[in-house]
């Protein structure tokens, strides 16, 4: 049975604490460093789930005891470092692009999205004040 | 019967493409697709009604029993012959009737193979995707292209219901398939499973199905709406085919599950009460299209009450019923249309004496309707007896209402036939004669021919009998107390013929009193409209859909991301405590190196959350990065390690190349104290939450057997790194899917950081600056004490004097080939040391990236004749190659051999063809490290004044 040792526990959990206030924030900038901190946080996770520190995995390198570290969490560890890097580039060109059509990068809230919720209203509204025009009109449409 | 569904396809396919050229050519092969059924069904006829079953099987998935299976018994026999007969009929008639109509008839024909599907399947689940095939299309043709919303209502409507309803179906057939351990219906019927509640709820669910296809009450509004539709495909989709699919559906499970409740009673009082409402509206109707269409349904529930009660002489009854309908019911309405096409009206007031006009179409008509009607020696007569017979002998309990519903639903029936010939023929006193115009003649045979069907089928009655007694006899159903059945047309004088010959007569009575009819069903509270339902139905399900938006969507980011994390907490947390897993010995630290990196990495945290400073963020981000990396380091992942180091630094570089654009500080914080204090509650539980679980997690793993046996066979790839084997081999499809992952997303990211302030792009980077000195150059022309004299790097040459840097550019100068050899050498190492294609590929990037800060130009950093989008491509390519040669030599895809040589001056050589893989990933590295460095150029490039960007998508969002 493997452990986790305390030391370890803590920075993961300061490390996902981190990254989820900065995740939190409105400033895209920051959201993207959240989103750095929680890659680190993810990956940091997956490599110690592997067990305690140990010899790397590369046959003829066991150390006195033997004992070699597990791979597969760190292969996939090591793919998430190449995805999470991937996904930082195209935050920050977002953070670049948003600061260079609304000159600040914050996230306001989407205006597109509260309206779906009032389409009913909206479709009332026109219906009324469609029944206000003359008929004519009323008809031509 | 595959190679005749292959054909149905094909020339659905391609008639659109014929008819726009040649008309006639495409009708004329339209009708030919289901007229070859037909005949092939012909030429089975003998051998099937023998009892032999033709089959075929398409196997797919045959592990999950998922086949098409397509079988021919005398039940889908029957199918066949209306389907397909009914169907070139129609096709026929649609040639004279359509202007042009490439789409009609491509959509025709692709129903027609639908149907043939549907009735010959012999799996449930293939049975359920020709049945929303067959609802599919009807939408397409009632809807019509640009017909205006009446019709798009109106195939709205059908395809709600018939496919809501499939829906159901489907899990019903999902439970039924699971009870009866099989999905093929021959063997569910052969051996019905036994009686469970499982079982009535499928049966309840397949009932739902039908029912909706076949518009038995409450489900009917669709059918009525759906007569905005032009009539041959009103004939062909409401008369003889999609509307049967539900009483097929019936008929062919009836053996099966007549037995288990609801069946039984739901049909039967379904199916009469459907029966009586359908005709009771069929007599109110002034246009004669819906007249008939209110007969179809009622006809409808007569067919499902005889189809599903279970005895031998209902379903006799009810395959005669079958029968008759598809003839009479389309040549009936193929009538109609040739009535509107002459006379431009379908009102029956507004007809007068077209009768006398129109001849041979009245006498056609005139059969049809007494078809209908039930009246000797129509096929017609031939069903409604046999109907009334299975009624009088059952043995259930309330066969007295069944033949009681029965009565009254024919009676009415008998009441609007004479409504229709009245109201479309006779010459009416104050009505102005209606002046008839010619029709084609290919508009009146099809009538005639399926009107002299009806009147061949009832006078040659042994044939009638031998195509429908088959199935009827089948052992599963009751036998008739009564000794079976026999088709014939005249019994001698019985209970049952008395009642009919009454009915007859009142039938007529209520025509003949049609003024009082009429003025006591004004008079009569009016039923509960179920087209009302329907609608009420929609919008109450769209009122709460948007009710639901509103409340949940409300467009703001932080609100979204707080409920997840919530959920976080609150899901695997409760677990958590819920359960209190026994927590093992806990240790402090296993190595002491841990300490002061976990300090560093805590510090560097918590000095990011504070700091308002974006470069200082940045930095504090690549501590944390190189922290963990030495973590990695310690846990003993030196090829993490080193893919962190390199991923951190180029990921600093890169944000900080962007950077220079941003304002120094974040903006300004805004928020609430509250809001904020909330924030690093939820962040801190939400982080004290993934470490217990990180906790728990580790300590109750156990099996440690998995990475050993890694770690042992990886020699056998040819890598002794475990983990570099596995990236490349053991999960090489991962590492595919991974690195195109990455170019996506770099693709992405270029795109944007590309994007000029003024929205007009230099074409993307061929960007030369005219040589000599730019425009910052001669305005800062002084030097400085370290400015290079010698040319170290030609590129730098273009840089402003004050900005160069000696140091640099002799550094960079040195470094260069070094660092390409030695991500080379961290390629090929990469199979028993440390390294390989991503840690290589980053190295080489970083190379590039050197000379960039050197230069300040991507491409001079990069002076080969190739892109950046070439060598990623080729990477990708190469690796996918790679990843596909062994399916060519016959083995599986990513699989790898290996080969040894041993040369005389340099020794052992060993080639392992996964290397190449390997080397895909590191030219698609290093071309996505080239692409983002050439959209980082282009950022640079963009010049100071960032004018909003003008186009039309800036402009909706300021409005």
């Amino acid at each position: 049975m493997t452990t986790l040792d305390l030391a370890m526990a803590t920075v993961v959990g300061g490390l996902f604490a981190t990254g989820f206030f900065l995740l939190l924030d409105r400033s895209l900038m920051r959201i993207l460093l959240g989103v750095i901190v929680l890659g680190h946080a993810a990956n940091l996770l997956l490599i110690l789930s592997g067990g305690a520190p140990a010899s790397p995995p590369v046959t003829g390198s066991e150390g006195p005891d033997g004992r070699l570290a597990d791979p597969l969490p760190q292969a996939m560890a090591l793919t998430a470092i190449v995805i999470t890097f991937g996904i930082t580039t195209l935050l920050l060109a977002m953070v670049h692009r948003a600061w260079q059509l609304d000159g600040h990068d914050e996230v306001r809230d989407d205006v597109e999205d509260r309206r779906i919720g009032t389409v009913h209203d909206r479709a009332e509204e026109r219906a009324a004040a469609e029944s206000d025009l003359p008929a004519d009109r009323g008809e031509r449409r | 019967m595959l190679t005749l569904l292959g054909v149905h396809l094909l020339v659905a396919l391609l008639l659109p493409l014929l008819a726009g050229r040649y008309r006639r050519a495409a009708w004329l092969l339209a009708v030919l697709v289901p007229l070859a059924a037909v005949v092939w069904a012909g030429l089975w006829t003998g051998r099937v009604l023998d009892g032999h079953v033709p089959q075929e099987t398409l196997s797919w998935a045959s592990v999950l029993q998922l086949e098409l299976v397509l079988r021919l018994d005398s039940l889908s026999l029957l199918m066949v012959f209306v389907i397909s007969g009914v169907g070139a009929l129609v096709l026929l008639y649609g040639s004279g009737y359509f202007a042009d109509g490439g789409r009609e008839a491509g959509l025709l024909v692709g129903f027609a193979g639908a149907m043939f599907g549907l009735v010959t399947a012999d799996h449930l689940i293939a049975l359920y995707i020709f049945w929303e095939l067959t609802s599919v299309i009807s939408f397409l043709l009632i809807a019509g292209r640009g017909q205006g919303v009446a019709n798009r209502k109106a195939a709205e409507q059908a395809l709600l219901t018939t496919a809501g309803g499939g829906l159901a179906m489907l899990f019903g057939f999902i439970l039924l398939g699971r009870e009866a351990g099989t999905y093929r219906i021959s063997q569910i019927v052969a051996d019905p499973p036994a009686t469970s509640g499982a079982l009535a709820v499928a049966v309840v669910l397949v009932l739902c199905g039908a029912f909706a296809k076949s518009a038995q009450a409450p489900l009917s509004a669709w059918l009525p709406a759906a007569m905005v539709a032009p009539t041959p495909i009103s004939a062909y989709l409401h008369a003889a085919a999609m509307v049967k699919a539900g009483v097929y559906l019936v008929a062919r499970l009836t053996p099966a599950l007549a037995e288990v409740q609801p069946w039984q009673p739901a049909v039967l009082a379904i199916g009469l009460l459907t029966m009586v409402l359908g005709a009771w509206r069929a007599m109110r109707q002034t246009d004669l299209k819906l007249l008939l269409a209110y007969g179809t349904v009622s006809e409808l529930g007569m067919l499902t009450a005889l189809l599903g009660a279970g005895g031998q002489t209902a379903m006799l009854a009810g395959e005669e019923m079958l029968l008759a309908h598809a003839c009479f019911k389309s040549a009936l309405f193929l009538t109609v249309g040739v009535l509107e096409r002459s006379t431009g009206t379908r009102e029956l007031h507004r007809l007068s004496g077209v009768g006398r006009s129109m001849p041979v179409v009245c006498g056609a008509a005139v059969l049809s309707v007494a078809s209908m009607a039930g009246l000797p020696p129509l096929v017609g007569y031939l069903g409604k007896e046999a109907a009334y017979e299975a009624m009088w002998h059952a043995d259930f309990a309330g066969r007295w209402w069944a033949v009681a519903g029965l009565a009254l639903g024919s009676a009415l029936t008998v009441a609007y036939c004479a409504r229709f010939l009245w109201g479309a023929f006779a010459v009416k006193p104050g009505v102005e004669r209606t002046p008839v115009e010619r029709v084609p003649a290919v508009l009146v045979w099809p009538v005639c021919v399926l009107t002299a069907a009806s009147l061949l089928l009832g006078v040659f009655y042994r044939v009638t009998g031998d195509l429908t007694v088959p199935y009827a006899r089948s052992e599963h159903l009751v036998p008739d107390p009564a000794g079976p059945y026999e088709v014939s047309l005249w019994h001698g004088v019985t209970g049952p013929l008395t009642l009919s010959a009454a009915m007859i007569v009142a039938g007529l009575l209520l025509h003949a009193g049609r003024v009082w009819v009429e003025r006591a069903q004004r008079r009569m509270p009016s039923l509960p409209d179920t087209q009302r339902g329907y609608e009420g139905t929609v919008n109450g399900l769209g009122r709460l859909a948007v009710w639901f938006t509103r409340h949940t969507q409300v467009g703001s980011l932080p609100v979204y991301l707080a409920v997840l994390l919530l959920t976080v907490i609150a899901v695997p947390g409760t677990m958590l405590l819920w359960y209190r897993p026994p927590l093992p010995d806990v240790t402090a630290w296993h190595s002491a190196v841990q300490v002061p990196l976990a300090v560093v990495i805590l510090a560097a945290a918590v000095a990011l959350v504070v700091t308002g400073h974006r470069l200082t963020a940045v930095l504090l981000v690549g501590a944390i990065g190189y922290g963990v990396a030495g973590l990695f380091l310690v846990q003993g992942a030196p090829d993490l390690a080193l893919t962190q180091f390199l991923v951190e630094t180029l990921t600093v570089v890169a944000v900080v190349l962007v950077l220079r654009r941003l304002p120094a500080d974040f903006s300004p914080l805004r928020t609430e104290p509250r809001s904020l204090w909330f924030r690093v509650a939820l962040a801190t539980v939400a982080g004290v939450c993934v470490a217990a679980l990180a906790v728990t997690a580790t300590a109750v793993r156990q099996s440690l057997q998995l990475p050993r046996e890694i770690i042992e066979r990886a020699p056998e790839t040819g890598a002794y790194n475990a983990v570099n084997a596995l990236l490349v081999d053991f999960r090489a499809l991962d590492t595919l899917g991974e690195i195109s992952v990455l170019l996506v997303t770099v693709i992405g990211a270029a795109a944007l950081l590309g994007r000029r302030g003024d929205g007009r792009g230099r074409p993307a980077g061929r960007r030369r600056r005219p040589g000599g000195r730019s425009r910052a150059a001669e305005r800062f022309g002084e030097a400085r004490w370290d400015v290079p004299r010698e040319m170290w790097l030609p590129e730098a040459l273009d840089v402003p004097r004050r900005e160069r840097s000696l140091l640099l550019e002799l550094v960079v100068r040195m470094l260069f080939p070094a660092v390409l050899v030695l991500s080379v050498y961290l390629l090929f190492a990469g199979h028993s040391r440390p390294g390989g294609g991503f840690a290589g590929g980053l190295v080489a990037g970083q190379a590039f990236v050197l000379r960039y800060l050197a230069g300040r130009s991507a491409e001079a950093a990069f002076p080969l004749p190739l892109t950046p989008r070439s060598v990623a491509g080729a990477g990708l390519v190469l690796a996918a190659v790679t990843a596909l040669v062994p399916l060519a030599a016959g083995g599986t895809p990513l699989s790898s051999a290996q080969w040894y040589w041993d040369v005389p001056v340099l020794g052992s050589l060993h080639l392992a063809t996964n290397v190449f893989f390997d080397l895909g990933v590191y030219l698609l590295v290093l071309g996505v490290c080239l692409k983002l460095l050439y959209a980082l150029d282009r950022v640079r490039d963009a010049g100071d004044t960032l004018a909003p960007y003008g186009g039309p998508a800036r402009r909706k969002a300021v409005t």
